[in-house]
């Protein structure tokens, strides 16, 4: 039973925590999307989950027995879990339960429950009939820029402004007096409101669930705004208090205007209590054989991974090559996994490293004529210092397709009569030779090249709206010893090293920021690598690292780069300070970027049914080129889908294993960090942000109409923050299923190099990380870098793990395999 | 040349033929057959167009198949070229060529693909038979046919609550449509004698002469058309229905709503400007309907949030231009206009997704605060109604409902006392005395015998409002619909007689889907136990194929074109006489409605969100 008191403030504070927090579009930042269930453990969140709000949580036990059907999950590893669980005992009735067992599918959610009863006991269909309405007057109100005639009131909250235009306006959103004059007399509190609607205050709480959750991708956007209200760009006071309000009024009106005055709270007419939302939930049989089968599908990867990272680490020289043509730092992203492969297959004598994208540079950045500013760093960051662009070259081109004057009425009448014929051409062009144009979001554009940038601060005093103009040198030696101290790139520099950001170019995608670097809150990174490239060049930075340890040779230089991950390209920045040797280098290195690039296109093109993956190399770069910019393309490029690992160690633990580009990749010497020092650093925010995007597809792929957006195709832009389906729909957070089509709902696994004592240590140093560990929303497993023995986290401990499979295949050429393979390919090693 | 445009024609049914007979897993085979067709179809009518200018740019029409005759009726299929035709054409191939293209890529993956693309050549068929058609008999199969290829294109996402809603609200204005069509086919029969051709039209003098003596007539016809118009165009007071369109891939969305089935209307009216040309009234008031609507159309999309419902009212405003420029005879420009909206929206509904990116960038480099509209000069109480009369559409989208549908409803739940067993037993001896009545018409009274057809239409109209508001049994629901064109069928009897066999024409396709379709409702029935109407059950997840055969029927019992039906269907209206007008309006009211509750019975119990697989399903909200 539930606690009979409503307490406003507290209801609401639960309900924001229980909403989904995605944020407007241009801030697509991946997170878990059950964050709310992140204090249970996995199975257990994922449950409670499920019977609240009616989620699917996992594979459909169908799919998991095709899947086992097809080896790729497999017997040994079923058998394995089963019995770790069940005990041996049990395991013959439990794979035969597993196997073929006859499970019902169908239990109602318990959320929705309550408020179904509008319908079963006043015949009144409430959401169709309150929501159309509620949502078009919420999106004028946040509305970024679509409508030209924006919403009248400026600058008061929502439940002010709707007051206002109730006030003096002389139609109405009400229908009847009773609502209207409760809205304009402020006479709303939320509990007087819920008096007259439900009546028994017990059920309060509950109502306000059923009624938010019926909507959760408005209330969600609504909850966003009220926490962080710069994720719109013209800033709106609105909170879910207002939305409820306004809602509950909504209602009222509905009511009074089909049953005059006298109708009777809902409470009165229901002779049986719905369950109670947070009631315990108990575990049936169908969901642990679920949760069987989703634990055996994970080990069936990661056993083979782990497989492989045994017997090729034993093989390997672990020892660096002395000289070195380049080196080069990439993202952590799982992106850059094969790119990096190719660049050291291309140039063996090159080396890469990676580390994540802002290259532990946290600022806002402000391009010229540029009238906010925007966060470059990782979204939990806020920056003290603000880098400033100057001296664009590049113009920015228009285009008048999105101009408003096509919807007025003269203009329009003579816009449709000329530059409708000039559409005809533009579609037709398009169509048949795609290429970039204004409606293109291009990484490029995010930094004009030949721009000036304003990195270092000679007066502290300098500053700008609370922010600090640049960085100060020893702020800047401070933040590049850290990196480079995290990646283990201390000594042996070689002539150049590149710092490579990462973008993505595309065109017709709503969803562009969500392809570019999360550590960078969904930006490209290439200001983050210039700036850090501009202090590793620094004289004064480099003698201050110098005096901690880390010389850099003076004929060392640092170039800042931007890759393209849609488009396979790279723009280098401030070539001109290269020295004559390096520009010698840098033209040699160049053809060997060129080179990865291409056949970078080439294994992604795999994934792409519609490009013959058959093709050279450069052909193949030219239709992924193509696509990135053609309007009819909605998969551009597949972006973290298929992710499932996360590999912190040296680059020889993993170089002869092919992952498949499953695997984020954080450099890391445990060497130089005894005690755990930079590997918390590297975990702190790799769990949250690898942990968060890999669970995000996780559940955006097991429930894409819930949890996902569903399919994009018929999506309808809301206000420039939001997408829609048609113009009456919810808001739909999530991933839409072209991203997620390929992915294998497996979590996350963090593989560390060090010993199992420092990590847990380590870990134990931070709750919030510790938390996705110990709950297991991130599988850990350590490998010793002297014996290579695997140790597996588990309930606070490491235990050693033996893999089941022994040895995996090798490979002496990947490219015929990317010929013919669209699924997920094996571990292999790399010969 | 004639010979030659029943290829533009055969071509998409062809086309529409073979992408039936494709595999759905054959996507590559499927979409080369639509863009094949699509763009075979542009180059021919281009080198067409070309040669027809050059060689005169006479009218070309012609009589191709007569499908029934009797002395006084003739029902023939023709078919006819002129600049609008040639416009129409053009226009309608080469954005069906470039979204077929654009779709092969946009929508690989998508289930449903094959689904699309018979949809999409499907609507081709429809809107080619209709911009081709010679008289208003052929523009009726084409119109027919682009009404039902509309409802499945905005229900594309069957699983969903949304799209098959809207897609059931957009058919019911479609079926306005259709009927205005019928009625002016109706008079005009009365008018002309015959069945008149396009071309008859364009002769001024017999236009001329035969509306000088029949004004009101004339008057009626023309509002019919005006009608139909502004109904497929989203005119008011129906302009709510396009934006709710917009459920499909935007593909769908941009070529149809954007452009070729919005601008139906303005064909419609360009197509029979000879025959209004002079009834200045009409023409005043088609460029009246016109303005208030590019004036209202104008300010809901000003303060439209979402970008395609801001499309769909910017175009909605633009054909409302359209609308006086045909009213004013501009013609020339009327086409022009139409052409360069049609591309302009279909592109803006294309590239609708990037206006994120592009908007945001444009507001990251040039926001200002305090940004003016010009709405913000107007006084604060005139501004703040007007807004919010723009948010809430002028009540655009309940009007249908409060006006239309409601009181039928109020009316439809009076009769609540009919059961299925009642319903049966009332009908089969009420029925029988019909008959006999008709058997001995000859000796009954003349007052009487002129009043029986006016109450068993009333009957028949009794039948299908009782199954536009049934709730709960689907079987009732079907049956009632099958009992009204019995009705219907014995009504017009008594006008003409002992013409049986007109009757039998009409009814043997109904009866034919009536019983077909309730063996399938018995047979889901028996499966899947509760099917009834009071909420959608989603049976197409399940039963496809069982789906498909329904929906079949429910295309047989509403007179489309693949029965004798569709012909019955209008022989029975050159059967109500002119001053029946009593008579015209029940039976053309029960055609409006039982086409609705027919589609609103395949709707419930075939789409919507799956009743039994909650889990796969999308909330209902999005």
């Amino acid at each position: 039973m539930q606690n009979s008191s409503f307490d406003e403030h507290e209801v609401l504070h639960e309900l924001k925590h229980y909403l989904p927090e995605q944020a407007s579009l241009k801030d697509f930042i991946h997170q878990n999307t059950l964050q709310a269930f992140q204090k249970l453990k996995f199975h257990d969140a994922l449950h409670r989950a499920s019977e609240m709000f009616g989620y699917k949580v996992s594979l459909k036990l169908s799919e998991f027995r095709s899947l086992y059907d097809s080896k790729k999950i497999r017997e040994d590893i079923l058998e394995k879990v089963i019995i770790e669980r069940k005990g041996a005992s049990a395991l013959k009735e439990w794979k035969e339960k597993v196997c073929s067992g006859k499970y019902s599918m169908h239990s109602p959610p318990r959320i929705g429950a309550l408020r179904s009863n509008w319908k079963r006991q006043y015949h009144i269909d409430m959401d169709s009939l309150v929501q159309p309405v509620l949502f078009r007057i919420l999106c004028s109100y946040l509305d970024q820029g679509i409508s030209i005639w924006n919403f009248p009131v400026k600058g008061k909250s929502f439940l002010e402004s709707m007051r206002e235009i109730e006030k003096v306006g002389l139609s109405s959103f009400f229908r009847t007096k009773r609502a209207k004059k409760y809205l304009l007399d402020d006479n709303c509190e939320i509990a007087d409101l819920l008096e007259i609607l439900i009546g028994d205050e017990s059920l309060y709480k509950q109502y306000l669930f059923d009624q938010q959750f019926s909507h959760m991708g408005w209330s969600g956007m609504v909850s966003v705004v009220e926490t962080s209200p710069s994720t719109l760009l013209d800033t709106k006071k609105i909170s879910v208090h207002d939305l409820v309000v306004f809602e509950l009024l909504m209602e009222i009106d509905i009511m009074d205007y089909n049953f005059g005055k006298d109708w009777m709270p809902l409470s009165t007419k229901i002779s049986e209590r719905p369950i109670d939302l947070f009631a315990d939930v108990h575990l049936t049989e169908l969901r642990e054989v679920l949760i069987i089968w989703q634990e055996a599908f994970e080990w069936s990867y990661y056993d083979q991974v782990l497989a492989g990272i045994v017997s090729t680490s034993k093989a390997t020289n672990h020892q660096q090559v002395q000289s070195k043509t380049f080196q080069s730092l990439f993202c952590i992203d799982d992106r850059e996994d094969s790119f990096r492969r190719y660049l050291e297959k291309a140039d063996p004598k090159c080396e890469t490293f990676a580390t994540p994208g802002f290259f532990s540079m946290e600022f806002f950045y402000q391009p010229e004529d540029g009238k906010f500013y925007t966060k470059v760093c990782p979204a939990p960051v806020t920056p003290k210092y603000l880098i400033k662009g100057s001296n664009n070259k590049e113009k920015r081109e228009q285009d008048v397709h999105f101009s408003k004057h096509t919807t007025s009425f003269y203009s329009g009448w003579l816009i449709s009569q000329t530059l409708g014929f000039w559409s005809a051409l533009k579609l037709f062009v398009n169509i048949f030779r795609p290429s970039i144009s204004p409606a293109t979001a291009s990484s490029f554009q995010h930094m004009d090249r030949h721009s000036q940038l304003t990195i270092e601060n000679k007066d502290p005093k300098s500053t700008e709206n609370g922010l600090q103009i640049g960085f100060t040198v020893a702020e800047m030696a401070q933040r590049l010893e850290g990196m480079l101290m995290s990646i283990g790139l201390v000594k042996d520099f070689a002539p150049i090293v590149y710092i490579v950001g990462h973008g993505s170019s595309s065109v017709n995608n709503p969803h562009y920021a969500a392809y570019d670097c999360g550590a960078c809150s969904g930006r490209p990174g290439s200001v983050n690598a210039r700036v850090a490239c501009y202090m590793a060049n620094h004289p004064e930075v480099r003698k201050i690292l110098a005096e901690r340890g880390i010389a850099i040779p003076t004929s060392t230089q640092f170039l800042g780069a931007l890759h393209d991950t849609t488009r396979d390209e790279i723009a280098f920045f401030d070539e001109n300070s290269l020295t004559v040797t390096n520009r010698e280098n840098h033209t040699i290195n160049e053809k060997v970027f060129a080179k990865a690039l291409d056949n970078n296109a080439k294994e992604r093109s795999r994934r792409f049914e519609l490009v013959n993956s058959k093709l050279t190399p450069e052909k193949i770069h030219d239709e992924v080129r193509k696509r990135s910019v053609s309007l009819f393309e909605p998969r551009p490029e597949l972006n973290h889908a298929t992710n499932t690992l996360c590999v912190v160690a040296r680059r020889s633990l993993s170089k002869n294993l092919f992952l498949d580009r499953r695997a984020f990749h954080n450099s890391y010497n445990y060497a130089i960090d005894p005690d755990g020092k930079y590997l918390l650093n590297i975990l702190r925010p790799a769990a949250p942000v690898c942990g968060g995007i890999n669970l995000e597809y996780f559940f955006s792929r097991v429930d894409n109409q819930k949890l996902g957006a569903g399919t994009k195709l018929p999506h309808n832009v809301m206000g420039l923050f939001g997408v829609a389906n048609g113009i009456d729909g919810d808001l739909r957070p999530g991933l839409p299923s072209q991203m997620i089509e390929v992915h294998d709902p497996i979590r996350l696994m963090i593989i560390v190099e060090h010993f199992p004592k420092v990590v847990l240590e380590t870990i134990l140093r931070s709750p919030e990380t510790y938390e996705w560990f110990i709950n297991d929303w991130v599988k850990l497993v350590v490998v010793n870098p002297e014996t290579f023995e695997l140790s597996l986290f588990k309930e606070g401990q490491f235990y050693p793990y033996e893999p089941l499979q022994k040895k995996i295949e090798t490979v002496l050429n990947l490219a015929p395999l990317f010929e013919t393979n669209i699924d997920n390919l094996p571990v292999y090693a790399i010969a | 040349m004639t010979t030659l445009l029943p290829f533009f024609i055969l071509l998409p049914f062809a086309g529409f033929i073979i992408s039936l007979l494709i595999p759905a897993k054959n996507e590559g085979l499927l979409s080369i057959t639509s863009y094949l067709t699509a763009g075979i179809h542009w180059a021919g009518v281009t080198l067409f167009t070309i040669y027809w200018f050059f060689d005169g740019h006479t009218v070309l029409d012609h009589d191709y198949v007569t499908l029934y005759q009797t002395t006084d009726y003739d029902f023939f299929i023709d078919f006819y070229f002129d600049k609008i035709t040639a416009v129409y054409l053009f226009v309608g191939s080469f954005l069906t060529f470039l979204v077929t293209i654009y779709s092969r890529y946009y929508l690989h993956r998508e289930a449903g693909y094959k689904r699309f693309f018979n949809t999409i050549l499907f609507f081709f068929l429809g809107y080619n038979i209709a911009v081709a058609s010679g008289n208003l008999e052929t523009m009726f199969i084409g119109w027919e046919i682009l009404g039902i290829s509309s409802f499945l294109l905005i229900a594309f996402y069957r699983d969903r609550y949304l799209p098959v809603k809207n897609a059931v609200k957009v058919f019911s204005v479609y079926r306005v449509a259709d009927v205005g069509l019928i009625l002016a086919m109706w008079m005009s029969h009365h008018l002309w004698h015959e069945n008149i051709t396009f071309s008859k039209l364009n002769n001024f003098e017999l236009v001329h002469h035969q509306l000088q003596s029949h004004t009101v007539i004339g008057v009626f016809i023309a509002m019919m058309f005006l009608i139909s118009a502004a109904a497929k165009s989203a005119q008011l007071p129906f302009s709510s229905w396009l934006p709710r369109a917009m459920e499909g891939p935007t593909p769908s969305s941009a070529i149809f709503y954007g452009s070729l089935s919005v601008h139906l209307g303005v064909f419609l009216l360009l197509r029979t400007f000879p025959f209004w040309e002079q009834q200045i009234s009409v023409r005043v008031l088609i460029a009246l309907l016109g303005l208030l609507t590019a004036i209202i159309a104008t300010g809901i999309a000003r303060v439209q949030s979402s970008v395609k419902s801001q499309i769909a009212y910017a175009s909605v405003a633009q054909i409302g231009l359209i609308f006086i420029e045909v009213a004013a005879g501009f013609d020339n420009l009327a086409l022009f206009h139409f052409a360069g909206n049609a591309f302009l929206r279909t592109y803006q509904l294309l590239v609708s997704p990037s206006v994120v990116s592009y908007l945001i960038r444009e507001q990251f480099y040039n926001f200002s605060p305090h940004a003016r509209s010009i709405e913000e000069s107007f006084p604060k109480k005139m501004a703040y109604t007007l807004y919010i009369l723009c948010i809430k559409e002028w009540n655009l989208d309940s009007f249908m409902y409060r006006y239309l549908w409601n009181p039928l409803k109020w009316l439809g739940n009076k009769l609540d006392f009919l059961t299925l067993n009642r319903t049966v037993i009332f009908f089969i001896p009420a029925y029988l005395i019909g008959v006999l009545c008709l058997g001995i018409s000859d000796n009954l009274p003349d007052f009487v015998v002129s009043k029986l057809p006016i109450f068993f239409s009333l009957i028949g109209l009794v039948m299908v409002l009782k199954s536009f508001t049934e709730r709960k049994v689907a079987r009732l629901s079907w049956i009632l619909i099958i009992m009204n064109h019995l009705w219907v069928a014995l009504a017009i009897s008594f006008n003409e007689h002992f013409k049986y066999g007109q009757p039998v024409i009409y009814l043997s396709g109904i009866i034919v889907a009536g019983a077909l379709g309730l063996i399938c409702l018995y047979r889901l029935r028996s499966i899947e136990g509760n099917i009834d109407l009071d909420q959608f059950h989603g049976h197409s997840f399940k039963h496809p194929k069982l789906a498909f055969f329904f929906f079949l029927c429910c295309l047989g019992a509403t007179g489309f074109p693949i029965s004798p039906t569709f012909i019955g269907e209008d022989l029975i209206f050159t059967h109500i006489h002119e001053d029946q007008a009593l008579l015209a309006f029940f039976t053309s009211l029960s055609f409006i409605i039982d086409g609705i509750a027919i589609i609103r019975i395949y709707a419930r119990v075939f789409l919507g969100p799956h009743a039994k697989s909650m889990y796969e399903m999308a909330y209902r909200s999005s």
